[in-house]
Order: structure tokens, then sequence, then C-alpha cells
């Protein structure tokens, strides 16, 4: 079996090893405020979205004959990604349209208008799939720089502002009576999802980063509580299974986004049984403590 | 620019509010003075709720103009000299907080974005409502009675001028009440300005400055607690089945005007 170490000393290993790491870090940051925000889908939704994105992007780089023909692909789905996560918050934000709703025709557009359009440029809706599964493999010098400046802005909003984003998650109408920005946090968080799938979706593809944004957090949950402590163990779990998924399809022919997302699963469900068989004294609310006065 | 001290700290005119297409609020007028403690009360369904959070700025006007420490509530500018605790203590969303994390959020304003979940400030305030033990518990691993603790110590541990509450006692017992109730009452007398929903004046009785009755959405009595028929004081608890019908009592008999 190859070691993490041997990972980083190999020439065709080392890039996706430092993009798994940092998508491990930077997802489960946005992942902590959408399961908050009971938006557990809205990665997957926006996902799909930027699929149409793809195509449009494709479309306008085939009438501009540019070379190669996605180039314009990522950009394509960069701004169809952000037109979406304004869309929800609107949708979300007015209340007319309920939010499993809003999601669903996110997914279902998303994935038609991907369709229909790629077929226009000329393409087939398997020029999609690379950008739902992606290639770990094919990881190139560009990629890691894309996952770095994403893994700065991500966790330096995400981190640097993580008590205001928390509350504005947790409780919306008290972030409103407190005077906090509520609208431009929401869609601060569902810019920085738009922003996460869409830069790591042609790496790792759409459907990986969505899941790295959710199951670490739901694993992390049945491990730890408070919000704070919740986001730094779901971050350990990403990096670990991350790692762990390339040192594993390193020795077996194995696509390393689901394997990757497997073992999340595997430590969400071995975090459900631990968290049934351990004794916790806790769980029926607390007796009443001295009632010292300040 | 500062306020001056005789301004009011709160003011509404002619306050209209629909809800769905269903008027909620008809016509109010309430003028709050530094320093004082009201009692808004009326039945379920009145308004008491949505008056508060139209005065707060949290709902859309029909008409009328809301004044709150100083400026248009609408715009925010006084929020964070305001203390709310919202009718709802439930966690809110899916992670469970610890209690001092709910309480570190209420340190957080209109320009202040950051802030440390080791303040002192937080562990003081809930130590002020009794849970200084309880800091690193999870808000969902506690009884109700507690949450609304909590959210008190949150709206508490900024320090403010104003304090609005949607019924602080529910689900609390009475002798957290009566701690509570003096909490309120050394904070009024160091000139904070207190303005809470009650279904009935109970343990804050004797500290108000003055009750406001609200009914259909209009005020029906805006004066002292003692001008109010007795069951509204929570005196008398015989003969009713639960808070609520002490309100519908006191609406239900004439109520001297102030």
């Amino acid at each position: 079996m190859i070691s993490p170490l041997d990972l980083l000393t190999s020439d065709v290993l080392r890039y996706p090893l430092i993009i798994a790491v940092l998508i491990g870090l930077t997802a489960p940051v946005v992942g902590t405020f959408l399961v908050q925000k009971k938006l557990s889908l809205l990665g997957d939704g926006l996902g799909h979205v930027a699929l149409t994105g793809v195509a449009v992007g494709w479309l306008v780089g085939a009438w501009l004959a540019a070379s190669p023909a996605d180039l314009l692909a990522i950009p394509g789905a960069l701004v169809a990604s952000m037109i979406g996560a304004i869309a929800i918050e609107y949708v979300r934000e007015i209340g007319h349209t309920s939010r499993d709703v809003a999601l669903a025709i996110l997914f279902y557009g998303g994935i038609a208008g991907g369709v229909v359009i790629i077929k226009l440029a000329g393409g087939t809706s398997q020029s999609l799939m690379g950008y739902l599964f992606g290639s770990l493999s094919t990881v190139t010098g560009p990629d890691v720089v894309i996952a770095v400046v994403l893994a700065v802005v991500v966790l330096g909003i995400g981190l640097g502002l993580n008590g205001l984003l928390a509350a504005v998650t947790s409780d919306e109408e008290f972030a409103r009576a407190s005077g906090l920005p509520v609208r431009a946090v929401n869609v601060l968080i569902a810019m920085m999802a738009a922003l996460t799938v869409t830069l790591s979706m042609r790496i790792v593809g759409a459907l990986m980063v969505s899941a790295l944004m959710i199951v670490p957090v739901a694993a992390a949950q049945t491990l730890v509580v408070g919000f704070a402590r919740t986001m730094r163990t779901a971050m350990v779990i990403a990096v670990v299974c991350a790692v762990a998924g390339l040192v594993i399809t390193a020795s077996v022919d194995l696509p390393p986004g689901g394997v990757i997302v497997l073992l999340t699963i595997g430590v969400y469900v071995l975090g459900l049984v631990v968290k049934a068989v351990r004794p916790t004294p806790s769980r029926r609310p607390a007796a009443e403590p001295s009632r010292a006065r300040a | 620019m500062s306020r001056p001290s005789s301004d009011p700290v709160l003011e509404a005119r002619d306050l209209r509010v629909s809800l769905g297409g269903t008027p909620v609020l008809d016509g109010v007028d309430l003028r709050i003075a530094p320093g004082e403690m009201v009692a808004l009360l009326g039945a379920n369904g009145s308004g008491k709720s949505t008056l508060l959070r139209a005065l707060l700025g949290l709902l859309p006007l029909e008409s009328g103009e809301v004044a709150l420490l100083g400026s248009p509530a609408r715009r925010r500018a006084g929020h964070s000299r305001l203390g709310y605790v919202p009718q709802d203590s439930s966690s809110g969303g899916s992670i469970p907080a610890t209690a001092r994390e709910a309480v570190a959020a209420g340190l957080l304003g209109p320009r202040t974005w950051t802030v440390r979940r080791s303040d002192r400030r937080v562990q003081e305030a809930l130590e002020a409502v009794g849970l200084g033990d309880l800091a690193g518990r999870p808000v969902t691993r506690m009884s109700g009675g507690q949450r609304r603790r909590v959210m008190i110590a949150r709206a508490l541990v900024r320090r403010p001028e104003l304090l609005v509450l949607d019924e602080p006692f529910a689900g609390i017992d009475l002798p957290t009440q009566e701690l509570i109730a003096g909490l309120f009452r050394d904070l009024s007398a160091s000139g904070t300005t207190i303005l809470v929903v009650l279904h009935e004046t109970g343990a804050l009785a004797e500290h108000l400055s003055r009750a406001v009755v609200l009914d259909h959405g209009r005020i029906v009595h805006d004066g002292p607690v003692a001008a109010l028929p007795a069951q509204s004081h929570g005196d008398d608890h015989d003969d009713h089945s639960g808070p609520a019908g002490h309100i519908d009592d006191c609406l239900g008999q004439e109520i001297h005007p102030a």
C-alpha cells in the first residue's frame, strides 16, 4: 500500500493530494453554514445549474471558435451558479416557493438546460459527465493554483467571519433585530457555495464537492456538539477521508472521488453507531444549576 | 449625534400592519420614555408579537412610522443598542450551538462582525440568568425554560439601552421568574428601557411603569398597572384555566383609561 508520503513525492500524485486536502478543508466550512440553514442540497443544486453554464460556455466558445472547445466552460459555470445562488436566496426570502421545491427546480432545470444547450453546441451529454464526476488523476498546475485561491477565500471568510455567519444562519430574526447584514450574509454564503462547487467541479466533480460539503458535517454531528467544534471536526474528517481515498485508489483501480465520498459516509455510519452505544447522561434536559447572580 | 434624554426611546405613530391580507395592527400609537418598563398585554391573536416585530423594523408597515433609539426602525441604525428576546426559543439551525456560542452571538452588531466566545461578558450574562454552570451545554439539551434564559442572556450580553422581550417567562418556573424579574428591576433602575410582552403581569407587576393592552390590533388601555382589573396581575389564579384566561377576563371587563 502506498503511504501519504509516497503521494507527496510522486510527480503524478502530488497535485491530486494537494487538491484533495484543500477541498477537504474548504468544502465542510461552506457546508456547515448550509447544514445550519437547512439547505444541505444547495451545493448539489448549484452543481447542476453550473452544468447549464458549462454548456452555455461551450456554446459561446463554439461561436467564437475558441480552442480548446471548453475554454469558456468554467467561466460559464461560474456565472450560472452565481445567478442560481442569488435566485435561490431571492426565492427563499420572498417565500413564494418552499426551499425544497426551489432546489428541485434548480436540479431539473440545471441538468435539462445542460443537455439541451450542449447539444446545440455540437457536443453530447457525455461531455458534461466530466464536470459531474471530475478527474483527480488529470489535475494540472493551474488547477492547484485555483484550489489554493479558493481555499484562501473560503477559509478567510468562513473562519474569519465565523461568528457572524453562524449567527445569521442560526437565527435570522435575532440577527435582523441585532442590525446584522442578514441579506448580504445569506448571499455571501450562497456565493461561497457556488464558487466552491464551480471551481472544484472539473477537478473532483460537482457531486464529490457537494458531498464533501455535507457528509463530513453530518458525520461530525454524530461525534461532537457545538457549532465551532462541529465545523472543525468536519474539516478533519474530510481531509482524512480525502487523503485515505487517494492512498487507496493509488493502489486499487477505483475512482478516487467516489471512494472519498464513501469513506466520509462510512465515518458518518460509524459515528451513528458510536453515538448509539455511548452513554450520554446529558441527553435529557440538564438539571438546574445553582442560581448564581453576576 | 446623541439622543437627548427626554426623547422617547421608542415611538410609533398610526401603525398599521397586515399579514396575508388580514389587518393585524390598526392604528397603534405608542411612546416609551427612557428608563420605563412597559408591559404589552393582550389575548392570543391580539397582535402583541406582530406589534413588537413591527416596532423593531422586522415587518413591512402598511402605514405609520416607528422611531427606535432616535432613528427610523427600518434603517436599523439604533439596533446595536437593542437587546431582543424573540418568542421562539428553539435553537434555529440544524447544528445545536452551545449556550456560550448562542450568547456570544449577542455581542455582534452592525459594525461588530467578529466576536470571541471566551469573552468574559458571555459568562457574566449566563451567570446573571443562573446558567453559569451550563455554558458548554448545547441548547438542544436544555429544558424549554433554560433555553429562554439563554435567549435572555444573549440579549443582555450587549448591555442594551432598550430591552425588548416577547414572553420571556414562557416555560420558566416561578423561582426563576422571580430571579429574572429581579434582574429586569435592576436593569430598569440603572436606566435600561424595557418593553415586555406578557400574558400576565405576574412577577413583574410591582416593577412595571405602566401596562399597554392590545385587543384586535388596537390599544385599549395604556396606563398604570393598578388600573388593570385584578386578574391581569396574576393575583387570583383560582377561577382561571391559564394565563391566557386572565387576559381574556381582563379584556372582557371594563378597562379604566389612564
